[in-house]
């Protein structure tokens, strides 16, 4: 009654559609009475963080400029939930997949655009998938439980990166540990530069093509998880392991697999952050998305469009309450991160809380039918 | 024999009846057990012994019926009632806490009070008493998870006993036991029944109910069949209605026509997930156009005989023949490789194996052939063929609705099997394992699978049936071996067995013994 599972006899839309709005509703209701707590007017409230995250152009830019990382990070976790592991470690592999984006930007900026761009993706995915590989193998070889190693994954991957930065790739001369910029001609074109090629015009944001690339990510993530036999076989592991192994699929090579695909995705972050917006290679850009990536995949039920309308929703909430704290002072920064905290243990933990209630209806209405 | 006349019996249940689902599992069942002595309770797997004991122990609630102990009648809805009312069980599965010492386990759920110190140094001290009285040597400091299965077990039957057991319900307690354990268990047993314990043992091996019980009762499909005083009763008899007489299901078959072996086994010995060896040492053939049955209770060795033939279990010893390829230790095939080989596999446990059930039935349709070209583009899975080909094995095996969409936990046990059935005999392999080929299926579909396993067998394959059913394996199979405790105990031809010849080997029992009583 009160699993996971779909009750045979109701319809799907109850577990699509109803049950994350009404987890949502619950969630803001409640962010609604913290509101009122802390003495505003929680529509007035609601009204400004609409408008901070769709209200004007520059807002819809920084939206979905969120919504592209967490789309990464979501389809991430949700590769490897297929497997049936948990990779808490997006945070890492996006860190270190970053590190690929810059080595490729400074190094290879000789080559043309096309080619650059490809090796940059190709690099990215090549570092945030090496460092999956090594908590899948331990998993796969040894039994090493895949969270333990992918959270001090994610240490290892800040600290490899604080001595990357301070001791070998910092611009001589300076303060900061930041990398030089890079050669303009390694750039991803912002969307407003963009749009100014074929004649639109729209404000500057931090905006920029990494936001198709996510799009194609789902595309093919939804193609691999189900229209390929390496998906087939993801999702056997996941399913039933001792299924899997009567199938012949080896469970060690398909969990490496996952892994590789969650980290190199995961590690598409850096193509976002570093090759889209800062053009440089600095320390902690992650900010942990890789982490709210969790929250979007649980969500978005590990779908492809589930995950971009819940990264959508996130990337409203960071923008929407960035306005929020900008324009009401008792709104501070925490506030919003409190309704985040309220999204994510509705949608998240809470997820099946309302499912008796929500099945209840067609239940008896089939025991009515029956009797 | 315990106190007679006036006492009255220790446990007295009428017309306990449960159902679960379409499963009657239990129907009108009476019982009465004298205090002071051990009564034996023997059927096959599924009979209902367990439902009833989990019954009397407070894990289900009976649809009706009647609990009394020692006289009083007894409401018990959940194990403390029954702890409370003085019945302690020992599971056939230990319920321990591997990591804890035997004190730790023995107190858990009795600590008596938020600091552990005094309800400890009491368990200590009563445990030693217990220890001393009923002959339980076990070192009561020692970590549980470091102790071999007969003294775990000791450590179960000391828990009942610390929570003031004075009726002790054993579930299965040999069938982890080497044989020198169980006979010490039977020691303890004798003990206890001395100090006026009352013990009900649930068993499928005739020989300990000979050995130890002073009353049995036999159950077969939910109902109680007989109760007997050990002393008067036979091992012939109890097997015979422990079996039953019913009218088999008739195969219609002709007369099998063998060729050379396709599969052989040589000396094969497989252990299982513990290390335990299940397999010891067997041999057999099956040859193109016969079905060899093996008959046996669960769990003597015949999942793990299967999952060795199928390439999921590595070979501990011996070896394995078939396409002129050799399985051994050393050559280890992996389940794609024995289907390269044209061997199909239709799993015991069709849920926990045999497809995923929360996959759609026309992908648990090509488990196992998912990397089959013909289902494959270079990239993308050709999805559209994977329906259409389950769609055309849906319509040839009759699946019920036939909708290859439908997700395959969706479907009844009885279409499910015919799912992994249709995906194992239409690749046309040339050596077919099946395990339990109808459990859980109704009988339209038994009769249905019975006639394609004859047909398969007809166009010259080769079939190796696993089953508990011995109705099933009697009518489908052209011989039969019998497996005990991981061995094979005999072969026969098909038209030669009777039911209680098979029900004897199937109790480890060697029917030479007692030919006289089987014409």
């Amino acid at each position: 009654m009160s699993g996971p599972e779909p009750t045979p006899g109701v319809p799907k839309w109850v577990y699509i559609v109803a049950m994350p709005v009404v987890n949502l509703a619950a969630a803001f209701l409640v962010s609604g009475l913290v509101v009122l707590l802390v003495g505003e007017d929680p529509l007035e409230v609601v009204k400004i963080l609409l408008w901070g995250a769709f209200g004007f152009q520059e807002a819809i830019g920084y939206t979905l400029y969120y919504t592209t990382n967490f789309i990464f990070t979501g389809l991430a976790v949700a590769v490897a939930f297929h497997c049936g592991l948990f990779n808490i470690g997006g945070e890492g592999q996006a860190y270190i997949g970053g590190l690929g984006v810059g080595l490729a930007c400074l190094y290879l900026d000789f080559l043309p655009f096309p080619l650059l761009l490809l090796s940059v993706i190709a690099a990215a995915a090549l570092f945030g998938g090496a460092w999956a590989f090594i908590p899948a193998y331990l998993q796969a070889k040894r039994g090493s439980h895949i969270v333990i190693t992918t959270i001090m994954f994610n240490f290892l991957a800040a600290t490899l990166m604080v001595y990357l930065m301070v001791n070998v790739l910092i611009e001589p001369g300076q303060m900061s540990p930041e990398t030089r910029e890079f050669d303009a001609a390694a750039w991803l074109p912002f969307a407003h530069e963009a749009l100014a090629w074929i004649g639109i015009g729209f404000a500057r944001s931090p905006l920029n093509l990494s936001f198709l690339w996510a799009l194609i990510c789902c595309v093919l993530m939804w193609g691999f998880i189900w229209h390929t036999r390496w998906g087939y076989a993801v999702r056997a592991v996941g399913g039933n392991e001792a299924a899997a192994v009567y199938g012949g699929i080896s469970p060690a090579r398909t969990i490496i697999l996952a892994m590789c695909i969650s980290g190199a995705l995961a590690g598409f972050l850096g193509v976002n952050e570093i090759m889209g917006v800062q053009h440089r290679l600095l320390l902690d850009f992650t900010a942990g998305y890789g982490f709210v990536g969790i929250a979007v995949a649980l969500m978005g039920r590990n779908h492809p469009v589930g995950i971009c309308l819940a990264a959508l929703l996130f990337g409203a909430l960071y923008q929407g309450g960035a306005e929020l704290a900008f324009e009401v002072p008792k709104m501070t920064r925490d506030m919003v991160v409190v309704i985040q905290g309220l999204v994510i243990l509705f949608s998240g933990a809470l997820e099946f809380m309302f499912k008796p209630y929500l099945e209840a209806p067609f239940l008896r209405r089939r025991q009515v039918g029956a009797a | 024999m315990g106190p007679e006349g006036g006492a009255p019996p220790a446990i007295e249940l009428t017309g306990i009846s449960k159902r679960f689902g379409a499963v009657q599992a239990n129907r009108d069942i009476s019982l009465t057990v004298a205090k002071g002595t051990i009564h034996g309770i023997v059927g096959e797997n599924g009979a209902g012994k367990s439902t009833l004991m989990s019954i009397l122990y407070g894990f289900y609630r009976a649809d009706s019926g009647e609990i009394r102990i020692d006289g009083e009648p007894c409401r018990i809805h959940a194990p403390r009632d029954a702890i409370a009312a003085g019945i302690g069980m020992v599971h056939q599965h230990f319920m321990l806490v591997d990591t804890f010492t035997v004190l730790e386990n023995v107190v858990l759920g009795a600590e008596g009070g938020a600091l552990l110190a005094a309800g400890v140094a009491k368990a200590r001290a009563e445990l030693q008493r217990l220890e001393r009285d009923y002959a339980l040597e076990v070192d009561i400091d020692a970590v549980t998870g470091t102790l071999p299965v007969g003294l775990q077990q000791r450590v179960e039957i000391l828990k009942a006993l610390y929570r003031g057991a004075r009726i002790l319900i054993l579930d299965e307690p040999t069938g982890v036991l080497t044989p020198q354990e169980a006979d010490h268990l039977f020691r303890i047993l004798d003990g206890l029944r001395k100090q006026g314990v009352t013990v009900i043992l649930i068993t499928h091996k005739l020989r300990e109910i000979m050995a130890i019980t002073d009353t049995v009762s036999v159950m077969r499909r939910g109902e109680m069949v007989a109760h007997l005083t050990t002393s008067e009763t036979t091992k012939e008899q109890l097997a015979e209605s422990m079996v039953g007489r019913k009218v088999l299901l008739q195969v219609d078959k002709k007369p099998a026509q063998p060729d050379e072996p396709a599969l052989a086994v040589e000396h094969l010995t497989v252990a299982d997930d513990a290390g335990i060896e299940r397999v010891r040492d067997i041999g057999f053939s099956v040859r193109a156009g016969e079905i060899v049955g093996i008959a046996g209770v669960a769990g003597n060795g015949q999942s793990e005989l299967l999952e060795a033939l199928a390439g999921i279990r590595p070979v501990r010893q011996g070896c394995v023949r078939l396409s002129g390829a050799e399985i051994t230790a050393e050559q280890r095939r992996d389940p794609k490789e024995m289907r390269r080989l044209r061997l199909a596999h239709v799993p015991e446990d069709r849920q926990r194996m045999g497809l995923l059930t929360q996959f759609e039935a026309n992908e648990s349709a090509i488990l196992g052939y998912h990397d089959d070209p013909a289902y494959n583009g270079p990239v993308l899975m050709n999805r559209g063929t994977v329906v259409k080909d389950c769609e055309g094995k849906m319509g040839l095996y009759d699946v019920r609705p036939d909708d290859p969409l439908l997700k395959t936990g969706g479907f009844s046990g009885g279409n499910q099997q015919k799912i992994v059935l249709a995906r194992e005999i239409e690749r046309d392999p040339d050596v077919l394992l099946v395990g339990q080929p109808t459990r859980g299926v109704d009988i339209g579909a038994i009769e249905f699978i019975h006639r394609r396993l004859v047909a398969l067998r007809d166009a010259g394959k080769a079939i190796l049936v696993v089953s508990v059913e011995l109705d099933e394996i009697m009518s489908l199979a052209d011989r039969i071996l019998v497996m005990f405790d991981g061995r094979i105990v005999g072969e026969v031809a098909a038209a030669e067995a009777t039911e209680t010849m098979l029900g004897l080997m199937m109790a480890g029992i060697d029917p030479s013994e007692t030919q006289e009583a089987t014409p």
